[in-house]
């Protein structure tokens, strides 16, 4: 067992856990952020995606000895001021969803494809978004909504 | 006046163990629960036709309540019902149809559903039933409500009922321009109304609430992850829970050793015969425990994929019940005379449902009272299998299903509550147990494989005249044809199933149209006649006839000319009162090896559409899934393993997999609202077989069409995915 500093969300948590818990667990379970989830734990479904160091990450493969000191946002640390993210509007304006347990993970890594593309092609999101499962089969609406989260942003931008 | 009896909630014995109106609530307790107001409860009078599926036959619908509605002195409506939501969007659609007959805006309405101790008994939300059982029963006891407030309005107001209107939450005079809201009708009073029978309900081309695309229920919480699915609820002082599993199907322990997994800080081990589990701090050690310990299994010899569907033909399960035998006319008879002949056989693998959340569970004891938060399509039937694995009365336990990660079918059981109470009581305090993915794949139950043999003749003018239809294990859903033929035999055969196998969105309806229509499109290539007319030729079902046709007109089907590197594919059918028709394009590369899916249009009518929103995401979504179970989804196994329990190694669609989508809704305003959750997804199989067939000449016969390797002991696949 070790403490760990992290920055989560733009606060500075200490945690102690074993320095090969994972990233995901140490967010769920020890600090009961379950915006993010469990859907495989071993990087194949996407549903663990946070922000670490700004880049999409599978939390599931991320052990918390590893990642001290990083900059973690999870889906939960996306609204501002109470105000939705441009990709969160746009998931809710597009009901890009159905049981919703993928959300989180496609949310936050779509986040990221427009952090590095503020205007994808159609076929770049859907290069991006490969590693996200979605069992219920919203991928057409997911891809609608990133292009419209482009249009947000970009909106959202020249404001 | 409508006929409305006034009495306090009183339910026989005699239905134990059957949910809370059997358990104890009276009028009293549930205005002590409530705090006060008006509170109507449904009485079903409707028979409950028998859910088409094998696995839980045998529980009738019980003869007391159904659902109850309260409403607040606030104004506020609680709808109460057993149904859960997994994602089809019943949350939404059932507070649409409530809103609508009781005349209130849609946000005054909360559903409170699938929690045994406040909702109603109910069987649980499968085969598409909830749009048509439970929406009626809401309608009819809305609209019993509604009129209810407008008698007490008219005591209070001192004037006659049949001039008031209600709109908006409030009852008006239209006279005197006087009103009163429903939660001032409700202030004060502690009333309880049961209504059985019939209401007049608004017929759906006056709908203003239902029938339009209202956004899902608390949407918002899904986009920002403040949603609670089961996995993610916390109980104070929580442990976490693994379980020791076999190395093998049918396994007995021959030797264990725990004592590595006992030294890790805080971990107990439980032991109760085969059963081995772990508690622990916290879920990271929990694994870490079980990992530890080691243990010896004797796995006795299995079936494997090889030789499956011979070993599914060979062993007929002699204690279930194979149906009934559909038989008309001659079919030998029929088909000595036939101008065209078609006899093959088709297969179809087992599948897993894989929804994203896996089995989860929290389990907590207070005395001998067992509360357990889980995932499940049947929190009923969860609560009876706790109350039996534990000797408790059903009044003892209380199943809270958060609306979870989707099921697809796949979450009847209450496998992880079970596990989770276990180790719970051991513990002496709450515990989680979510199963790991591989744990999900392994040892949930499958959709059933199966083989399909048809044997059918058609004339040369198109003329079908003969249809022998045999089913082997996979299931009786939709077995019979929907087209005209005089001379048919139809029989499911139950076989003994080398997997554990179960429900499937959709069941066999996938198999049987799967082979059915496939068959089709072979006879009409056989008779040289174009596979829609010839669909159109045999059909009297004026609804499927508008599918297929809503179907091809939208795809350009009597322009599309298949060619080697493209083929164009139709199928359709009808199921659980949904009629769907699937056109395909495929694109087969220039190899002609590899294939891909370009462009799916489904027609589809259920009825009266009740959220037209909702219902193009279900409709899209199935095609999306169904893609899988098409092309390369199965299961791989061998002498009680499963060979494939990872993501990795079993493929679901991703993003790159789906086509262009385009789904062309029919909305019968006259005709009664069918569900829509599992039909859309029949179609997509044949229609792409169809499609590969039109473009290479190869008829494809195996669901999956197109895996990406061999299984053990078969030829290489004709095309990949």
């Amino acid at each position: 067992m070790g403490d760990f500093v992290l920055n989560v969300n733009g606060s500075d948590v200490r945690v102690n856990a074993s320095p090969e818990e994972t990233l995901l667990s140490v967010l769920r379970n020890r600090l009961y952020l379950t915006g993010t989830k469990y859907g495989c734990g071993e990087g194949q479904c996407g549903a663990c995606t946070v922000l670490l160091n700004g880049n999409a990450t599978r939390s599931c493969l991320v052990a918390i000895g590893s990642a001290a000191k990083s900059k973690v946002v999870t889906v939960e640390g996306l609204e501002q001021n109470g105000n939705l993210s441009p990709v969160q509007q746009a998931f809710l304006d597009q009901g890009a969803f159905q049981c919703g347990y993928c959300t989180s993970g496609m949310v936050v890594q779509a986040t990221s494809l427009l952090r590095e593309k503020n205007d994808p092609s159609e076929e770049q999101i859907v290069q991006a978004m490969e590693g996200n499962i979605c069992r219920c089969g919203t991928y057409p609406r997911i891809v609608e909504a990133v292009k419209l989260a482009a249009r947000l942003q970009s909106k959202g931008a020249s404001r | 006046m409508i006929p409305v009896d006034r009495h306090t909630l009183e339910v026989s014995s005699q239905d134990e163990p059957r949910g809370l109106s059997s358990a104890k609530l009276d009028r009293r307790d549930f205005m002590k629960v409530l705090g006060g107001g008006l509170l109507i409860c449904f009485t079903p009078t409707l028979a409950w036709a028998q859910e088409s599926g094998r696995a839980f036959g045998g529980q009738q619908l019980p003869k007391d309540v159904g659902a109850w509605l309260h409403i607040a002195a606030d104004g506020q409506v609680t709808v109460f019902t057993g149904k859960v939501e997994v994602g089809q969007n019943i949350r939404t659609s059932l507070a649409q149809l409530v809103a609508e007959e009781l005349r209130v805006p849609f946000d005054a309405i909360t559903m409170t559903m699938g929690d045994t101790d406040l909702t109603p008994w109910d069987m649980g939300t499968f085969g598409s039933r909830t749009t048509p059982t439970m929406g009626p029963q809401l309608r009819t006891m809305a609209a019993a409500a509604r009129q209810m407030l407008i008698d007490m309005a008219a005591q209070r107001l001192k004037v006659d009922a049949q001039g008031l209107t209600a709109a908006d939450g409030r009852v008006t005079d239209p006279q005197s321009k006087r009103s009163i809201a429903y939660g001032e009708l409700a202030r004060g009073e502690k009333l309880v109304k049961v209504i059985a029978g019939e209401q007049a309900l608004t017929q759906a081309a006056d709908w203003k609430i239902a029938g339009t695309p209202v956004p899902k229920a608390e949407g918002r919480d899904f986009v920002t992850g403040k949603h609670k699915y089961p996995s993610d609820i916390t109980r104070p002082e929580m442990l976490f829970g693994a379980v020791l599993r076999p190395d093998g199907f049918n396994a007995t322990l021959a030797s264990i050793d725990t004592s590595a997994a006992e030294k890790l800080p805080g971990v107990k081990v439980v032991r109760d015969g085969d059963f081995t589990g772990v508690v622990a701090p916290d879920a990271f050690v929990a694994q870490r425990a079980v990992a530890a310990i080691q243990s010896k299994w004797t796995v006795p010899e299995q079936p494997s994929n090889q030789g499956l569907f011979e070993y599914l033909k060979a062993n007929p399960e002699t204690g279930r019940d194979d149906g009934p035998q559909h038989v008309a006319g001659s079919v030998t008879e029929a088909l000595a005379g036939a101008d065209v002949k078609v006899e093959e056989r088709y297969t179809i693998a087992y599948i897993a449902h894989a929804p994203l959340e896996p089995r989860a569970s929290v389990a907590e004891w207070n005395g001998d009272k067992l509360t357990v938060w889980t995932g499940t399509q049947r929190p009923f039937g969860v609560r009876d299998e706790l109350a039996q694995a534990f000797h408790l009365s059903a009044n003892q336990v209380r199943v809270i299903q958060p609306d979870m990660g989707s099921g697809y079918g796949g979450k009847h059981t209450g496998e992880a509550a079970i596990e989770a109470a276990r180790l719970a009581k051991a513990a002496g305090k709450p515990v989680k147990v979510v199963w790991t993915r591989s744990e999900e794949f392994t040892w949930a139950y499958f959709r059933p494989a199966g083989l399909i043999e048809i044997k059918a003749g058609a004339r040369r003018d198109g003329t079908l005249v003969a249809w022998e239809h045999h089913n082997y294990n996979s299931g009786p859903a939709a077995i019979n044809t929907p087209y005209n033929v005089a001379n048919q035999l139809i029989q499911y055969h139950a076989a003994k199933s080398p997997l554990r196998q179960g429900s499937y969105r959709g069941l066999a309806s996938t198999a049987n149209h799967f082979a059915r229509e496939c068959h089709m499109d072979a006879l009409a290539h056989a008779a040289g006649i174009d596979p829609l007319e010839f669909r159109l030729k045999n059909i009297a079902d004026p609804r499927l006839q508008a599918v297929f046709q809503a179907a091809a007109d939208k795809f350009g089907w009597s322009h599309l000319k298949s060619k080697p590197e493209r083929g164009f594919g139709i199928a359709g059918g009808v199921d659980k009162g949904g009629y769907v028709a699937t056109c395909a394009e495929v694109e087969i590369d220039a190899g002609g090896k590899h294939v891909r899916i370009r462009r799916v249009v489904q027609g589809w009518e259920c009825g009266a559409i009740v959220n037209p929103d909702g219902l193009r995401n279900q409709i899209s979504g199935a095609i999306v899934q169904g893609i899988g179970g098409a092309l390369f989804e199965r299961i791989l196994f061998a002498n009680g393993r499963i060979l494939n329990p990872h993501f990795a190694q079993y493929r679901v669609p991703r993003f790159s997999d789906t086509p262009q989508i385009e789904v062309v809704l029919i909305d019968r305003k006259d005709l009664p609202s069918a569900g829509a959750g599992e039909t859309g997804l029949v179609g997509l199989a044949p229609a792409v077989g169809n499609a590969i067939f039109a473009a290479s000449g190869i008829r494809l016969r195996s669901m999956p069409l197109a895996p990406q390797s061999a299984a053990p002991g078969e030829p290489d696949p004709a095309f990949r995915s």
